[in-house]
């Protein structure tokens, strides 16, 4: 446990405690709209965590996460309605379905050397693979939806994940911490090390005796198990599901910007990317629809030039920038 | 007993003969050479040898175990650390997780390897450069960054790619300081791709000459730099 | 039935070579530039709402369109090569990756907002005309658009062959220092690239809107189908992303023809993945 924080200086774990504290009473201060987009924010920064283990950790370029949102979050969906099974119980299953998914792309993808953009572009095929897949299969409601039924707001059953969005706050809060944690440890690991090297030079990593292809592999699998969970909580957070929405490009581009924004490949970045870009996205929205201007496209017209700016002027992100200004780097 | 054992490996790409029949042997703790003029097929044969490439034909023992066609990363587990020609550090890591990456390879844990690392560091006077990114050093560091790696991994033999080029006349004598220093305290075998011939005339008891993918000389360095063929391959060069 | 079938593969082939020619355009950036456009789908997106601009406002037949069009969208190219990609040609690839995915955003929202979110299409008087050779009845739209996509291709590898400047390109991808010491103009040939490219991408757009229909939400699908027929055809042959897209388009009618239109995707996803597996370097491409 104490690894966890080694090199820390101690005005950044004042820094983490005192923004813990914060998400912790925020419910209570905050009204339902700032309430709502809280929790959007904590899975965005969740989801991003995950993306960021195989592409910032591991260096695996993948533009297509939204398959394993989406197919934990049908596996959760399709235990819970057909068969009443709660959704923690249903999580297995989903990381199970979305483990096995990753194995298989990065079986494909790695064993026959295909890299870098293509092995982006093999992730998007098979989302749409499996989205198309989706839209063709009744029994979970095809192009036309699966709904779970709608919760009763005034009381909350952990158990099975119907409830207010209180609730749905604290247990993506404890998600993200989880998260966070586990992929300090996983950083600092020997897994962390092999991955980073694999990332910054496939060669030398061999050379040096790391099986390229069985790491490439781990990595693949252990984010897209982690990112089951966001689908599963998707699915009972939203209470339907559309495979033209969850398997969509536009999701998996959502997901790996705020990593992208906050900082690839550092532990803070997918969080400060989510609490910077999911709040101007809606703010902007609000915005519009308040001025009257309701045209499809400018939110994602807005995503668009954050990145191009932040790709072109800050190749590094917000946070490596941030954590130098106020002397939060961590130290050897 | 050899160390390594090469019998006639040879190595073709698309039509090119960049390796004919070569065949060379390494005793336990020695140190070696391996020269010839550029394009020889020097660093192919290191290439065949740490497993880049399988050899077309031929055999390679490694301390009495075939090891040709094996994975770069099992040759290096079974003992054999190499240094690329063209360095390939790991730009976005500091120099000490540069060399912690490889010390995993003999390591039960992390702290362990950092503290192997640390030490290989302190042996390439780099220590003082530890927490510096790969990326901000020079290329003569970066050079010995990547030593100080494939010595990390605890090899029984050392492949070093013309770890000497660029650098100045002190700084060769330091770094054969270290390696023979390395290699009497542990008998580390040691063979090394050199046109540094300061390097190899104090270094290497014994040298292999290549030239067109072929080997026209080995033997002790005295009689090797004398022998006609191989002023001809260098001579013949320089005419060009 | 077996009239079907026919039908179906040879209007798909026809198809095919279009795409075929759409996939040429990214073949050619990226074996030289060594750049992934991304945003290739969107940008030829664009190329096909300016043909329905050039339609509306001149009664231009997309045929003709071609050229406006081409040159228009090579303009566009050699810009964005010079103005925003070249900077980015020694940064990770990733980091060129993520650029061109942003610009892909943009254009694709840019032309959801310019030209809302329903399909536009071309009537030419042609368009319901056919040729009958026996069972087989093909359109005569699709013969056009497939003899067109030829002529292109054509020119395109004569360039390539026959041209001083077509060599300077090839030079500069065979080896990008060694171009600079012998005094080519790497910035210049690499605007060159992305604007011939483009250009490549101008003329499939126009010929694919004498057969589909435009949305503005398509450019995504069309970038992935680009490289899917790439990397089937082969990385880096240029007639290997010809016969793929001809592969492609085949599979795509009979497809739609033996189970749905809508799920036709999935056969070209399939071809993919087969040829991962079976034969990784692709149809002509070369082992590594």
């Amino acid at each position: 446990m104490n690894m966890l924080f080694d090199g820390l200086p101690r005005r950044a774990l004042v820094a983490l405690g005192l923004f813990l504290a914060v998400l912790l009473v925020a419910p209570w201060l905050v009204n339902a709209y700032i309430l709502s987009l809280l929790v959007v924010v904590l899975y965005f920064a969740y989801a991003g965590q995950a993306w960021n283990v195989m592409m910032g950790f591991a260096g695996q370029l993948s533009l297509g996460h939204s398959l394993y949102v989406g197919l934990g979050a049908y596996a959760a969906a399709m235990m819970f309605t057909k068969f009443g099974v709660n959704p923690w119980v249903g999580l297995l299953v989903a990381v199970a379905t979305t483990t096995a998914m990753g194995a298989i792309i990065g079986f494909l993808a790695f064993r026959f050397g295909i890299g870098g953009v293509y092995f982006a572009i093999l992730t998007i095929a098979f989302s749409e693979f499996v989205r198309v897949g989706f839209d063709h299969w009744p029994w979970l409601g095809g192009s036309g939806g699966l709904f779970l039924p709608v919760a009763n707001l005034s009381s909350n059953d952990l158990l099975n994940l119907r409830g207010a969005p209180i609730m749905f706050y604290y247990v993506m809060l404890a998600m993200c911490v989880a998260a966070l944690g586990f992929c300090r440890w996983l950083l600092g690991s020997r897994l962390g090390y092999y991955w980073q090297a694999i990332r910054e030079n496939e060669d030398a990593a061999a050379a040096l005796g790391i099986p390229v292809f069985r790491y490439k592999m781990i990595a693949v699998m252990l984010s897209s198990a982690m990112t089951a969970f966001a689908g599963v909580f998707y699915a009972f957070y939203y209470n339907n599901l559309f495979p033209e929405q969850i398997f969509s490009m536009g999701r998996s581009i959502e997901i790996i910007l705020g990593p992208i924004i906050g900082g690839l490949g550092t532990l803070i970045g997918p969080i400060v990317g989510a609490f910077v870009l999911t709040p101007l996205a809606d703010g902007l929205s609000e915005l519009l629809q308040w001025a009257g201007i309701d045209v499809p496209g400018v939110k994602q017209v807005f995503y668009g030039i954050c990145l191009l700016l932040v790709v072109v002027f800050l190749p590094n992100g917000i946070w490596p920038m941030l954590a130098r200004r106020l002397g939060l780097e961590r130290e050897h | 007993m050899a160390l390594l054992e090469v019998v006639g490996i040879g190595k073709h790409f698309r039509g090119l003969r960049a390796l004919h029949d070569v065949s060379f042997s390494i005793p336990q703790g020695a140190i070696h050479a391996m020269i010839g003029p550029n394009g020889a097929g020097k660093t192919t044969c290191f290439n065949v040898v740490a497993g880049v490439y399988k050899p077309d034909g031929g055999s390679i023992r490694f301390d009495g175990k075939p090891i040709a066609g094996l994975r770069p990363d099992q040759i290096c587990r079974a003992g054999i650390g190499r240094t690329f020609q063209v360095v390939k550090p790991f730009p976005g890591l500091s120099v000490l997780d540069n060399v912690v990456v490889g010390a995993l390879n003999a390591s039960a844990s992390v702290a362990q390897a950092r503290k192997e690392a640390m030490r290989v560091l302190e042996l390439l006077h780099l220590a003082d450069k530890a927490k510096h990114p790969a990326a901000s050093l020079t290329l003569p560091e970066r050079k010995r960054v990547e030593v100080a790696r494939a010595m990390a991994t605890g090899p029984k033999l050392l492949l070093l790619d013309e770890v000497m080029a660029g650098l100045r006349p002190t700084e060769v004598d330091e770094m054969v300081a270290v390696f023979r220093r390395v290699n009497q305290e542990t008998g580390l075998t040691i063979l090394l791709i050199e046109h540094v011939m300061r390097a190899v005339m104090a270094l290497a008891q014994h040298i292999v000459v290549l030239h067109y993918g072929e080997k026209i000389a080995e033997g002790a360095p005295q009689e090797v730099v004398k022998d006609p063929k191989v002023l001809e391959c260098y001579l013949g060069e320089e005419a060009l | 039935m077996s009239d079907l079938y026919l039908n179906a593969a040879v209007g798909g082939a026809l198809t095919g070579l279009v795409y075929g020619l759409m996939a040429l355009g990214l073949s050619v950036i990226f074996g030289v530039v060594r750049v992934v456009n991304f945003a290739h789908g969107e940008m030829m997106t664009g190329a096909m709402y300016g043909a329905i601009l050039l339609a509306q406002a001149f009664k231009l037949d997309p045929l003709v369109a071609m050229a406006p069009i081409a040159i228009g969208m090579f303009l566009l190219g050699y810009g964005l090569q010079r103005g925003l990609v070249n900077s980015f040609v020694q940064r990770p690839e990733h980091t060129q990756f993520m650029l061109m995915v942003a610009v892909a955003i943009i254009l694709t929202n840019s032309q959801l907002i310019a030209f809302g979110p329903n399909a536009r299409n071309v009537q030419v008087d042609y368009a319901l005309d056919s040729y009958q050779f026996g069972a087989l009845i093909i359109d005569k739209v699709r013969i056009f658009a497939a003899i067109a996509a030829l002529a292109v291709s054509g020119a395109l590898f004569a360039f390539f062959r026959f041209t001083l400047t077509g060599r300077a390109i090839r030079a500069c991808a065979d080896n990008y220092l060694g171009a600079q010491v012998v005094g080519l103009n790497v910035k210049h040939l690499y605007g060159l690239t992305f604007g011939i490219g483009a250009a490549c991408l101008g003329a499939a757009g126009c010929l694919l809107l004498l057969l589909l229909d435009v949305t503005p939400l398509q450019g995504p699908s069309y970038t992935l189908l680009a490289f899917i027929i790439v990397i089937v055809g082969g990385m880096g042959s240029l007639t290997g992303a010809l016969l793929s897209g001809l592969l492609v388009g085949v599979s795509e009618a009979l497809a739609g023809v033996a189970f749905d239109p809508s799920a036709k995707s999935m056969f070209t996803f399939a071809l993919l993945i087969l040829v991962l597996l079976f034969r990784p370097q692709g149809l002509l491409g070369r082992r590594p």
